[in-house]
């Protein structure tokens, strides 16, 4: 992968939304939904990004693609600084990176028909004639898979799956680099779920396409990934390549993620040591001192709740932001800490 | 469409007749007598033939089928015949006879469209032109100034009635800085650019009362649906295409919007002919909501039950209307 050029370089982003209160409407504070973040993705690649509910992924999605406005930080996409760009430079930007929505329904205008939703980028960003447009409609429509004769239908006559397939032809129209495939399946059934992945997985061959792959669905996303991040409470904890990052996890909430995944054998379930997260996220309007992760980590430690983690490259391509990673290092690989850590990496090992 | 449509027309029939009916007995059971502004001086026993030369002699039924009759056909067939000029189309028979001027009703009616469509209509089209860009751009800027004014200015507009506006503007502008007449002159007649001047001087005030009572409900319905439709996730996708904001906003957002507004504005539009009632009082406009006044209080039965009759089948026309721009605006509606 490091030879590859980077298309994507995130640096320390952060988007704060602003809380308005008080008699006045003055801001009184800002939900930090995504709170320093930086990775970048190279191109031909798919980084996932996972995390729970409310951990700011698909936030960081729609910043990337500044669908929102990013508080700080830069996004350089294919050699070009967006954060910074205009509206209308932003807008010429637009074909190079697209994003496949989470929910096939909504995120399709229910007054349009098929080939209107796809077509449409192709009137802003084009001058072709109407033969040319409908041609191209007609070759997404074949390359996602649906039939040509569904191009005058409303999206209220698809199944879920179909409407996907619909977002990822419009996705596709104009040819981008870079697509941010934000939960693209979690909407859908499981059997539509594995139709929708593999098509993700043809176009990117096809076309030479870097997605970034936001889920909750980790068995998923170490199908479709090659990096993935681990997004807590709007910071990356852990960040490595897909086989190092499940096989050898070493951020404690990484580990409590991976041992959440269902087992299909039984037998192996019943014995399988969980490690069960006790409490809640906290507000990300009010994230707690230290590191994030402190208010729920099953080895926390008291540094943690003083100073917020460093992230640092414990292998190559493999970082994370961890305490116990000092600790190691101080410790030495038989460390009692470490030993810990290691025997739940063998029990992780095992599952796999 | 065309079957749903027809389907709606031919239900209309039975519920028309039924409006017929019940405005019939209605009035037919209220207090009041056509003859009580005659003289006392008029013996019992003419005051009895006059009755029966208004056709009261006869049978509340039978009064009621003859009155269907010249409404249904005999008034529609002059109609006709004067607005295409042919006299041959007009049905031969007794037409619909106000008591208060022994005129045909529907020429009095003819003589007061004008007025009314001039004056309510009017107000009806710049309600709509203030209203809808106001309130597409209140949502798009929501809190911000305009949307600020544009809610305070609907708020008084829904919450002052027109007899307090009305003679609220007649102070200001005719009492004390005397810029318009207080009185509507019906018999102005505009030939000349002066004339012109007058007309629209005489009818600032009242338009300008009813603009803001319509523009006001219009403006918040627009508002309201174009913020419902902004958080969409579509609206989303539309800017990730790299649309223009223009298109955006124009194009998804509006259209998606405008189902409520077009309910409320096609609703709205019988109430142009029905004329403001109140507005046209205070300000002396002879149009057809002061005709309906004027015949209730003299108990003209026949002016009543026609101006209601037509009012009742604007009504279900427009509302006919509405539900058919309803699967013009939503390819999810079919009425088939």
């Amino acid at each position: 992968m490091s030879g590859a050029r980077k298309l994507v370089e995130v640096k320390d982003l952060k988007l704060h939304f602003p809380i308005h209160g008080g008699l006045l409407r003055r801001q009184v504070g800002a939900v930090k939904a995504v709170d320093g973040v930086s990775f970048d993705i190279f191109e031909g690649e798919t980084l996932g990004i996972v995390g729970e509910s409310g951990c700011g992924k698909s936030t960081c999605g729609r910043a990337v693609l500044r669908l929102y406005e990013a508080t700080e930080g830069s996004i350089t996409i294919d050699g070009q600084d967006i954060s910074k760009l205009s509206g209308e430079a932003l807008r010429k930007k637009r074909p190079t990176m697209q994003m496949v929505f989470q929910d096939p329904q909504a995120s399709l205008n229910p007054r349009m028909t098929v080939a209107g939703i796809i077509g449409e980028p192709l009137d802003e960003h084009t001058n072709w004639d109407r033969r040319k447009k409908l041609e191209r409609i007609y070759e997404l429509m074949d390359a996602v898979g649906l039939n040509r004769d569904f191009a005058n239908r409303y999206p209220h006559a698809f199944s879920g799956g179909q409407r996907q397939r619909i977002g990822i032809a419009r996705a596709l129209a104009l040819n981008p680099k870079f697509i941010v495939c934000d939960e693209p399946i979690a909407a859908l059934d499981v059997s539509i779920q594995a139709q929708v992945v593999n098509l993700l997985e043809d176009l990117q061959q096809q076309f030479g396409l870097t997605y970034m792959f936001i889920s909750h669905d980790l068995s998923m996303v170490r199908h479709i990934a090659d990096r993935v991040a681990v997004m807590y409470l709007g910071v990356i904890v852990e960040l490595a390549p897909v086989q190092a990052l499940y096989d050898n996890p070493m951020h404690p909430y990484t580990e409590a993620l991976l041992s959440a995944v269902p087992e299909p054998d039984p037998s192996a379930e019943v014995r399988k040591d969980r490690i069960v997260l006790q409490g809640d996220v906290p507000s990300p309007s009010n994230p707690p001192k230290g590191c994030n992760f402190c208010t729920r980590c099953p080895k926390v430690m008291p540094i943690c709740r003083e100073i917020p983690p460093e992230t640092q490259e414990v292998a190559p391509g493999h970082f994370a932001a961890c305490h116990l990673i000092d600790q190691q290092q101080i410790a030495g690989p038989t460390g009692g800490t470490g030993q810990e850590h290691n025997q739940t990496e063998n029990q992780q090992g095992e599952e796999a | 469409m065309f079957t749903y449509t027809l389907r709606r027309l031919l239900l209309a029939i039975p519920t028309l007749l039924f409006i017929a009916l019940a405005i019939f007995l209605l009035l037919e059971l209220s207090p009041g007598d056509p003859m009580a502004d005659m003289p006392l001086t008029i013996p019992p026993e003419v005051r009895e033939q006059m009755r029966l030369a208004l056709g009261l002699g006869e049978a509340w039924y039978i009064r009621f089928y003859k009155w269907l009759y010249m409404f249904s056909i005999v008034e529609p067939s002059y109609v006709l015949a004067n607005m295409t000029g042919i006299e041959s189309l007009a049905v031969e028979g007794q037409r619909i006879i106000s008591f208060q001027t022994r005129s045909p009703v529907a020429d009095i009616v003819a003589q007061r469209l004008p007025q009314t469509l001039w004056v309510v209509g009017l107000s009806y089209i710049f309600g709509i032109l203030v209203a809808v860009p106001l309130g597409v751009y209140s949502a798009y800027r929501q809190y911000s100034w305009v949307d600020q004014l544009g809610a305070f200015v609907s708020m008084v507009g829904f919450s002052l009635p027109t007899f307090f506006t009305g003679p609220l503007l007649m102070l200001v502008f005719s009492i004390w800085l005397g810029w318009f007449p207080i009185i509507y002159d019906t018999t102005l007649v505009v030939d000349s650019l002066q004339d012109f001047g007058l007309q629209l001087r005489q009818m600032a005030m009242p338009v300008f009362v009813l603009t803001l009572y319509n523009a006001a409900q219009i403006n918040r319905f627009m508002r309201a649906a174009m913020l419902d439709n902004f958080t969409q996730d579509y609206v989303r996708t539309a800017r990730a295409k790299g649309m223009s904001e223009k298109v955006v906003v124009l194009v998804h957002v509006l259209r998606n919007s405008m189902i409520p507004v077009v309910t409320v504005i096609a609703l709205g539009i019988p109430t142009i002919f029905t004329g403001a009632i109140i507005t046209e009082q205070i300000f002396r406009v002879n149009g057809l909501g002061q005709l309906l006044i004027i015949a209730i209080y003299a108990s003209d039965f026949p002016m009543v039950l026609t101006l209601s009759m037509v009012f009742a089948i604007l009504i279900v026309g427009f509302n006919l209307i509405a539900d058919i721009l309803y699967a013009v605006l939503d390819p999810r509606i079919r009425y088939d």
